[in-house]
Order: structure tokens, then C-alpha cells, then sequence
């Protein structure tokens, strides 16, 4: 009787395997894998890295996207890109924000400081979405923590993801990398101004245009801008801007799992002792 | 409930606050030199780890609530505010959060021990019959809390568990309204939502206080199911268990660390770092981990109604299990058929959490509705059955004999 059990429940879990991947097939293709600073256990970020990704986000994404929970005084930080306070405060003066009403009651307008957020390319979603085809660009301030790079099977719920992360900076790089033709099949039902993206969340079909050429950006420290360096780069610092505080939530980390192995040894320890006084 | 022994207090102070409120023997009776089993194993350890669970909930969780503002419009980025720029706070956020999970993690654990040493066997039905109160309360304190950070996920969970009650013949449409204070998921569902989620963990404080009253009358159950006899059956509490249990209570805080720190994303949806859009629904819809056996069963029904009777059964019907279980002999350990039904039961469990997570399609609807038919036929056929079928071992005479030297050896060891 017991063992029939046990066969039956062996014989269920093996059914389960046995189905699980033909039903977890999805059409959104994972995302392609990149090896980033940042992951791991003490990962920290490419300090030139995240700074290159600035630029990009800066020259080419942010004339549609907005980033709207980052501050300029964030990319002096400590754990980020780390730009020099002066070079802040020269960065957030390049934009212009609306400020007042002053003493006479008016409106005007004034260099961003440090302390403003992120200057939005569009007064508000309405204008955005005229501007761009009637598809809303999404704010970047949470892209790569509100993305999963890969889900589905099993294997990837329960290995990939607890290993490598949810992958929401991989999913940034191969949308960036990801536009091709469309298979023959597809190209037919193509909707008007929109570009073949396997690797787009929604559908195949994405309303941006390829953001990234080859040489789009100079870097200042010589960096070749290949279209695959830009996509990393601007990968890693959206990384950054999804959790600022990653390197000091990896660091106490450490320092607590630490205190809580020597303090379980010796908790252990004193627990056999105690314990060892009882037994006859 | 151990004997009050009339304590001698030295000190003056202690005399004097002794005779006008006995806290201090009633703390030595029930905190310190409380009798208990001497064979209890790690899995006992759950108790204490849950308590801790509970106030780390409470502390991190008054914490946030100075930093939140429960608003549709600010909610969201109020989180993200607690995450970027309030000190430590990405981490006090994560430690609620992913808090929850391990509260679960270590409530499930605790309530399936319950479930293999038969700890809801008489005379201890009610103190069972509480934490599956507990469990209640804590399910709703959860559901709530998870709406508040005003993500995709939390916006589209709220509609969908309150839509539930809509299933309620007559009245169903107009409970909703009222459980929304409007006719959609708004504002005033969010401002509801987080004061009872204020609420509800003091109400879980006070189950608490009781559970731990109905296991201080009976006493704890211990790994052979049979009643202590004497005082050679029990060691005190402390330093015994209290030693147990903050080793096992650090051994757990490891694994909470573990995940806070290096996969704080991990057990959970990606989709609720997307601020709330009721435009916008998301593809899966999709609770919690903890919450999935619970909503394949509501999934596996065809009929919202019955749905909604058998996901709210599957946990009503513990409270009868006290009464279903026919068998005398409390420990699966001397119960060899019980315990491949128990171990089916774990995996039946699994396999419903496997299929909440899944849509429910195909081959998927399938096997949630043989894991639900089969979670309901453990309890209500499975269950009696055994009892009255199965041929128990001899259990052991009493604790100190199961688990102590035999008496001769006993002594010339001393």
C-alpha cells in the first residue's frame, strides 16, 4: 500500500515535468544573456560604465523618454556613476525648469540645480504620445526592475532567475540589439510605423524606431560607440537608476550574513552545551 | 497550565509590584520555567520564528507607514522615494516585503508539523482552531499590504479579489461597491485598504497572545504524540528552548537575509515596479506565491460561486480536521499509511501552487482540478478512512522512554 503511494506520487511529479516546458512556451523570445559588473553577490557597477550610459541616455533616449523618479544630485552619488559635484551642477544647468511664482507673482523659467528631477522631453503624456505616433515612451526611471529578461519554464523560474536575476537589464540590451526583419510570414500584417522587435514585451511589434546607430554618441574616453557598447552601457545605467542603492544593499549585505553565520556557530555552540548538561 | 508555585521575590521592588500584579511569576511560570517536552525537533523551532516574523512585520512596517502616502497619485513614488532617498530605506522596504514571503514560508512549515505529529488532536483543537484564525488574518493582512505600493500587480490583484465577492448571490454587486467605497477600484479602496492593513497585525498580536494561552493549558505536543507524564518527560523553557529556538530562529534569519539581500526581486512580480493604470491590464494576472494553491483552486471551478466557496473552504475545512481525524495515535511516525497521505498532501500542494502560477488552459485546468478534488478528498474521505483502516505501531509508553537510555543504564551513567 505505502509504496503504491509513493509510486503514484513519484509517477505525478514526473507528469508534471514531462508537461511543464511544452506548456511554457512563450512568444516573446528571453532575453539575450550579458554579462554585467553588477550581478552577483558583490557586484558593484562600471563606474565609467554607468557614466558612458549617461550619455546615451542622455543624447538619445531622453529626446522621448522621461526618467521622472531620478534627481541630477543622484548622479554625484555615492554607487552610481559617480560624476564629480561640479560636473552635476554642469549637467543639471544644461536644462532649463519653470519655477515661481516669484515676488511680482510671475512664472520663470531657470538653470536645473542638482536638487531638480530629471527634465521631461514632453510638458505632459498627451503631447508625448502626439509626438510619437500615438504610442506613450515609457519612463525609464524603473524599465529594468519592471521587465523580466526571461520567465516561462520552470528551469528559469527556479534557476535562472534566482541566479542571474530577474533580467530586466538583459531585456533593455536585446530590444536595443533586438530589431531585425520580420519573418516573411509576419511582414505582411506589419502595423503602420511599427518595427519588428522579437524581444519586445508586447508582441513583436514596437512603435520606437532602432534608437542606436553605429557612432551615435562620441564617448569622451574613446570607447568604440558600436551599437552593441551603447545598448550595455545605457543597460547598465538604467540598471542603476532602477535601484541607486544596489551597492549598499549588496554591501550590508555581506556584513549581515556574515554576523548571522558567526552568531548562529556560536548560538549552536552554547545551545549543545546547555543541552549536554541534561543528557544523563 | 503548570501550577502557580508562590514564588519568594528578595528584592523589595519585586515584592511589592508582585503583590499588586503578578508579572513577574507569571513570566517565570510561562517564560521561563515552563515544562516542555524534551524531545521537541527543529520543526518546533517555527513557533518562536514566527513570532520574530511577526514584529519584524510590525516594526518595518511602522517604519514605511512614516514615509508612505496612501494616495493613488503619490503611493507608488512614495515607495520609490522610501527606496532611493529615505536612509536605509530600500532595505527596511525590502525587509516587508520579502518579510511576507518568509512569514508564509515559516506559517506553512509550522501548520504542515501540525499536520504530521497531529497537534489538532484533542485537547488541543482550540489552540489549532486560533492559527487557523491566524492564518486568515494573516492571508487578508498580506492581500492588503499588497495593493498599497499601487503597482500593475497590486492594482489588478485588489480588482480581482475584490471582484470575488461579487459571486455572493443577491447582494454580491452591492458588497462590492461598498468593500470599494465607489464604483471602481480608487482612492478610497487604497486609504481602507492601508488602515486596516494597520489594523490587522494587532489583531494578529492579540490571536497570537491566545494561541500561546491555549498551548500553555495542554502543553506542548512533541514528536511521539504522547501526552507528558512526569517530570522526567520535560525540561523548562529556558534556557532549554529558549537556546533551541534563537539557534533555529538565526539559521532561519540566514535564508530571510539571503534572499532580502542578494534576490529581493526573486518572489516577486517584475510588473508591480509599473505604476497602477486601470487602462491597462496585464497579461497575467497573477498573486503572490503564497496565495497560489489557493487561487488554482478558485481557477480550477468552473463556477465563480462555487470557486469562491471552495478556495475560502480549503482552509475552512481545517478548523474541522480536529474532528475528521478518526485516529487516536497523534504522531504519523507510528501512522505508516497516514504519512505516504501526508507527504501526497505536501506534494498535492505544490502542484496546485505550480498551477495558480500557470493560466488556467489545457493541460493546466486538468491537473488543478485533480489536485483540488484530491485537497479536498484528503480531508474530508482520506482522512476519517485511515483513521478507522490503518494498523498504527506501538507507540512508545511515554516521552522519557522513547527518547532516554533505558532507566538501568540511566543510572550507572550518573
Amino acid at each position: 500500500m505505502s509504496r503504491s503511494i509513493s509510486l503514484l506520487a513519484a509517477a505525478l511529479l514526473g507528469l508534471m515535468v514531462q508537461l511543464v516546458p511544452a506548456l511554457a512556451a512563450d512568444e516573446k523570445l528571453p532575453a539575450k544573456d550579458v554579462g554585467f559588473s553588477f550581478e552577483g553577490p558583490f557586484g558593484t557597477f562600471d563606474r565609467a560604465q554607468v557614466q558612458r550610459g549617461y550619455q546615451v541616455y542622455k543624447e538619445v533616449c531622453a529626446a522621448c523618454h522621461s526618467m521622472s523618479l531620478m534627481r541630477y544630485r543622484n548622479l554625484g552619488e555615492p554607487g552610481g556613476p559617480e560624476f564629480p559635484p561640479e560636473q552635476v551642477k554642469a549637467i543639471a544647468a544644461e536644462s532649463k525648469v519653470t519655477d515661481g511664482p516669484d515676488a511680482a507673482g510671475n512664472m520663470f523659467e531657470r538653470p536645473a540645480l542638482p536638487s531638480d528631477a530629471f527634465v521631461k522631453p514632453f510638458p505632459n503624456d498627451n503631447a508625448a504620445r502626439a509626438a510619437n505616433g500615438g504610442a506613450l515612451p515609457t519612463d525609464l526611471s524603473l524599465i529594468t526592475k519592471s521587465r523580466a529578461g526571461w520567465s516561462g519554464s520552470l528551469k528559469t523560474l527556479y534557476t535562472t532567475q534566482l541566479i542571474k536575476g530577474m533580467g530586466g537589464p538583459e531585456y533593455v540590451y536585446s530590444v536595443l540589439t533586438g530589431y531585425q526583419d520580420p519573418p516573411p510570414e509576419l511582414a505582411a500584417e506589419a502595423p503602420e510605423g511599427k518595427h519588428y522587435n522579437p524581444y519586445f514585451e508586447n508582441g513583436h511589434w514596437i512603435g520606437m524606431p532602432p534608437p542606436l546607430t553605429e557612432g551615435g554618441v562620441t564617448y569622451a574616453d574613446g570607447t568604440q560607440a558600436t551599437v552593441d557598447q551603447m545598448a550595455k552601457d545605457v543597460s547598465a545605467f538604467l540598471a542603476w537608476a532602477g535601484e541607486p542603492k544596489m551597492e549598499e544593499r549588496k554591501r550590508i549585505g555581506f556584513q549581515v550574513m556574515v554576523y548571522l553565520l558567526v552568531f548562529a556557530v556560536l548560538l549552536y555552540l552554547v545551545k549543545r552545551r546547555i543541552w549536554g548538561r541534561h543528557e544523563p | 497550565m503548570a501550577e502557580h508555585a508562590p514564588y519568594e521575590f528578595k528584592n523589595p521592588v519585586a515584592r511589592w509590584l508582585e503583590s499588586r500584579l503578578p508579572i513577574l511569576s507569571f513570566t517565570k511560570v510561562h517564560l521561563l520555567d515552563y515544562p516542555t517536552p524534551r524531545n521537541l525537533n527543529y520543526f518546533w523551532t517555527f513557533g518562536g520564528i514566527l513570532a520574530v516574523m511577526l514584529v519584524v512585520q510590525i516594526v518595518t512596517g511602522i517604519v514605511l507607514v512614516m514615509h508612505f502616502t496612501p494616495h493613488v497619485d503619490f503611493a507608488f513614488d512614495s515607495i520609490e522615494e522610501i527606496r532611493r532617498d529615505v536612509n536605509y530605506g530600500n532595505i527596511i522596504q525590502k525587509m516587508h516585503q520579502v518579510g511576507a514571503s518568509m512569514f508564509f514560508l515559516a506559517v506553512y512549515i509550522h501548520i504542515f508539523r501540525g499536520l504530521y505529529y497531529g497537534s489538532y488532536k484533542p485537547p488541543r483543537e482550540v489552540l489549532w482552531m486560533i492559527g487557523v484564525l491566524i492564518l486568515l488574518v494573516m492571508m487578508a493582512t498580506a492581500f492588503l499590504g499588497y495593493v498599497l505600493p499601487w503597482g500593475q500587480m497590486s492594482f489588478w490583484a485588489a480588482k480581482v479579489i475584490t471582484n470575488l465577492f461579487s459571486a455572493i448571490p443577491f447582494f454580491g454587486e452591492s458588497i462590492v461597491t461598498w468593500l470599494w467605497g465607489g464604483f471602481s477600484v480608487d482612492n478610497p479602496t487604497l486609504n481602507r485598504f492601508f488602515s486596516l492593513h494597520y489594523l490587522l497585525p494587532f489583531v494578529l498580536v492579540g490571536l497570537v497572545f491566545l494561541h500561546i494561552w491555549a498551548l500553555h493549558v495542554p502543553g506542548n505536543n512533541n514528536p511521539i504524540g504522547v501526552e507528558v507524564q512526569s517530570g522526567q518527560d520535560t525540561v523548562s523553557f529556558h534556557p532549554y528552548y529558549t537556546m533551541k529556538d534563537l539557534y533555529g530562529i538565526v539559521v532561519f534569519l540566514l535564508l530571510f537575509a539571503a534572499f532580502m539581500f542578494f534576490a529581493p526581486d526573486y518572489l516577486g512580480h517584475p510588473i508591480n515596479y509599473a505604476k497602477a493604470d486601470p487602462l491597462v491590464t496585464p497579461t497575467h494576472i497573477v498573486p503572490e506565491w503564497y496565495f497560489l494553491p489557493y487561487y488554482a483552486i478558485l481557477r480550477s471551478i468552473p463556477d465563480k460561486l462555487l470557486g469562491v466557496i471552495a478556495m475560502f473552504g480549503s482552509i475552512l475545512i481545517l478548523f474541522a480536521l480536529p474532528w475528521l481525524d478518526t485516529s487516536k495515535v497523534r504522531s504519523a511516525n507510528y501512522r505508516p499509511i497516514y504519512r505516504q497521505f501526508f507527504w501526497l498532501l505536501v506534494i498535492d500542494s505544490i502542484i496546485l501552487g505550480i498551477v495558480g502560477s500557470n493560466p488556467p488552459e489545457g493541460a493546466w485546468l486538468t491537473i488543478g482540478r485533480i489536485a483540488t478534488a484530491y485537497y479536498f478528498l484528503h480531508f474530508l474521505v482520506i482522512v476519517p478512512l485511515v483513521g478507522f483502516l490503518e494498523v498504527p505501531r506501538p507507540v512508545p509508553k511515554s516521552i522519557s522512554e522513547a527518547v532516554l537510555p533505558p532507566r538501568s543504564e540511566f543510572r550507572a551513567a550518573e
